[in-house]
């Protein structure tokens, strides 16, 4: 049959030429090995081990009873004390914890006398998912924890059900609208898959032309073709902010504490990491569809692993690591804190330092590799 | 002695220890247009790209319109046009977008005058806003041509301009590339075709990346010393194979009806032409055409097809 023979004829030839392209090869077997091996022990939606701050007016047993039951519950680890409200809340501004667990002061004595003592924690609750766990699980680690306690002359306080009220502050998303979280990040999802490609596609399909010979006979210098190239993208990112935040707004309803020119500025910034980032990716791939490839290679790590789609804490050291090194991470710090937490430019200082280091480096890798010959 | 646009000695270039060009030298005076010729993957191509900056040599030293064709090639850029062997300015655009690209690319004063005044040239005015990817090759050539000397270059590298271009086309194309030289430019022009390669000053012929031949068209016949006989006849095509099996023929091919039979030794050939087994057809002695020079050359050199086998 005719038919077979020809199928058979443009199934061999695909088949060759898909061989023969290395990088797509390569990239059809090791990325979904890699993928699976990063993502499956990445990803994790129980996050645990969150960094809390103890704001401990009082010490006594009890105070520290309840503490270690919050660290022995795996879902809360103290990594700092402080003495004051002001500065709790500069640190769940920075993201540095996750929770305040506020004793006040009085609490052992009004504890002792049935008076139904009070243990406040403020949560960052800007992504719900990664803390919901935690602050469910808060009203039984202090019970327990103080149940334990109650012995000797205290053991008439085992009868009465809950001693102690356990009142939990939701900030920045008290009524944990997932939106809230999700469409500032998407933000940072279309503002990356858009850059990256864009510039990668653009710059491979001149040399896949030809057009890129000619650019080269002609007098130019590396910077000069980058910036040319780049700058046209930087307003097209500019549009989709716009279109983006609008629907924040309109259709969303997230709110905007914070102040725009700090997230117009982070904007800008990130747009700019992601397309030296593509330009880089263009000095490598030799085609367009090899282009497209390393996009989606670093695509879906900056999903997966920056806090967009599954809690930053909950992973393992190893992958959040690899997380503080896409620019997305630093930007969704940046986007979600403006948004939702009214940060500032000093709060934000950090991810703004870290994607302009990061803008440097690939920058200077790309006009180093960028190449002024055929060679 | 006349000023060199082009001189370079010992020109090599190798990929993946591959050698592509093997030590060539070159002098091309200014104001001449200069034949290069070769057979596909000679070199052609690859030199061309060096002595523009486009390739960094691998070895070997050389000038282009004064400066150092590795140290110095963006001021050889500036001063130099190059047009590719393929098409490579941008489909998408349109001619006119094409020509204001390159404007600004070297960075010339008065843009858009010079845009019209080149359209107007090309013949392009009421065509100017359709996009370059809708032109015919002949057209496309000569946006091209008019593309790459917009700023008045010093140079001009051409490389297989006229490939797949029609016969008036092409005498058009050699017209205009006459004329940029009566104005001081110095052309570069690889091609395939012999007709192309008579119309230059000069010629130089490359294969399998060393230069075999270079000077005048007529000279490199003469000192070639080949001799071509024509033979017409009835039954021709049943001598060849006695013939090219004939001592002191190189070569013997078809021109229409006639068989063009070359070699270097004069006396083996007169030999063959007074064969009685050969005498049915009607010999005479012709003025050996660059072709048979070229494959006699190649011949000599130890290249031809044959000595690979």
């Amino acid at each position: 049959m005719s038919t077979f023979s020809r199928i058979w004829a443009i199934l061999v030839k695909e088949t060759i030429q898909m061989r023969r392209d290395r990088m797509t090869f390569a990239m059809m077997v090791a990325l979904p090995i890699i993928q699976l091996i990063l993502f499956g022990f990445a990803i994790n939606t129980d996050p645990k081990h969150l960094p809390a701050a103890i704001y401990a007016e009082e010490n006594t047993s009890f105070t520290r009873a309840i503490l270690d039951g919050f660290e022995n519950s795996n879902y809360y680890e103290f990594v700092q004390q402080i003495q004051d409200q002001s500065e709790a809340e500069t640190l769940l501004a920075e993201g540095k914890v996750a929770f305040i667990v506020h004793i006040p002061l009085g609490f052992t004595k009004q504890l002792i006398r049935q008076q139904r003592p009070q243990i406040l924690i403020e949560a960052d609750a800007s992504d719900p998912s990664a803390s919901s766990n935690a602050i469910g699980r808060a009203k039984e680690i202090v019970s327990r924890a103080v149940a334990r306690e109650f012995t000797g002359s205290l053991s008439y306080l085992q009868e009465k059900a809950p001693p102690i009220d356990v009142i939990t502050h939701q900030k920045y998303n008290p009524e944990g609208i997932t939106q809230y979280n999700i469409v500032p990040g998407l933000l940072g999802v279309i503002l990356t898959m858009t850059s990256v490609m864009i510039t990668s596609m653009a710059m491979t399909r001149e040399s896949e032309k030809g057009n890129l010979e000619n650019i080269l006979a002609m007098p130019s210098r590396a910077h000069e073709v980058m910036l040319g190239k780049i700058l046209p993208y930087v307003l097209v990112g500019m549009v989709q902010t716009t279109i983006i935040l609008s629907a924040a707004k309109y259709l969303f309803f997230v709110p905007f504490i914070g102040g725009l020119e700090v997230l117009l500025t982070g904007v800008l910034v990130f747009i700019v990491a992601n397309l030296c980032l593509g330009f880089t990716f263009s000095t490598i791939a030799k085609t367009q569809m090899q282009a497209m490839q390393l996009t989606f290679f670093f695509f879906l790590p900056s999903i997966l692993l920056s806090g967009f789609m599954f809690p930053f804490r909950g992973m393992p050291n190893w992958a959040q690591f690899i997380g503080e090194i896409l620019p997305l991470t630093h930007f969704l710090r940046i986007v979600r804190g403006v948004m939702l937490k009214g940060t500032s430019w000093t709060e934000s200082a950090n991810e703004f330092g870290i994607l302009g280091i990061f803008i440097v480096v690939v920058g200077i890798i790309a006009v180093s590799r960028y190449r002024r010959t055929l060679d | 002695m006349t000023e060199l646009a082009i001189q370079v000695r010992g020109l090599v270039k190798a990929f993946g220890g591959k050698s592509v060009v093997n030590g060539i030298d070159l002098d091309v005076p200014k104001g001449q247009v200069w034949g290069f010729l070769g057979p596909n993957g000679s070199g052609k191509t690859t030199t061309i790209r060096m002595l523009c900056g486009l390739l960094k040599p691998s070895g070997g030293e050389g000038k282009c319109l004064g400066f150092d064709i590795i140290k110095e090639a963006e001021q050889i850029k500036r001063q130099t046009g190059y047009m590719t062997q393929k098409f490579s300015f941008w489909e998408d655009l349109s001619i006119r977008e094409n020509l204001m690209f390159v404007a600004r690319m070297y960075s010339l004063k008065n843009k858009a005058q010079l845009v019209d005044s080149t359209l107007e040239r090309l013949g392009l005015q009421h065509r100017q806003h359709q996009l370059a990817g809708a032109l015919s090759g002949g057209w496309k050539q000569r946006l091209a041509l008019a593309a790459v000397t917009m700023h008045t270059p010093k140079l001009l590298l051409l490389d297989e301009p006229t490939a797949g271009v029609d016969p008036q086309a092409r005498r058009e194309f050699w017209d205009q590339i006459h004329e940029l030289t009566s104005d001081g430019m110095t052309v570069l022009v690889s091609t395939h075709y012999m007709d192309e390669a008579e119309r230059c000053d000069e010629i130089a012929y490359l294969a399998h990346g060393n230069l075999i031949t270079q000077g005048r068209v007529q000279d490199v016949i003469e000192q070639s010393n080949l001799v071509t006989f024509s033979a017409v006849g009835k039954d021709v095509r049943r001598f060849v194979k006695p013939i090219s099996e004939h001592a002191g023929v190189d070569n013997a091919s078809y021109f229409g009806s006639a068989l063009h039979v070359s070699g270097t030794n004069r006396s083996l050939l007169t030999d063959l032409v007074q064969q009685r087994e050969f005498s049915s057809l009607d010999w005479h002695e012709i003025k050996p055409d660059l072709e048979d020079v070229f494959i006699a050359l190649m011949r000599d050199a130890g290249l031809d097809k044959r000595s690979y086998e």
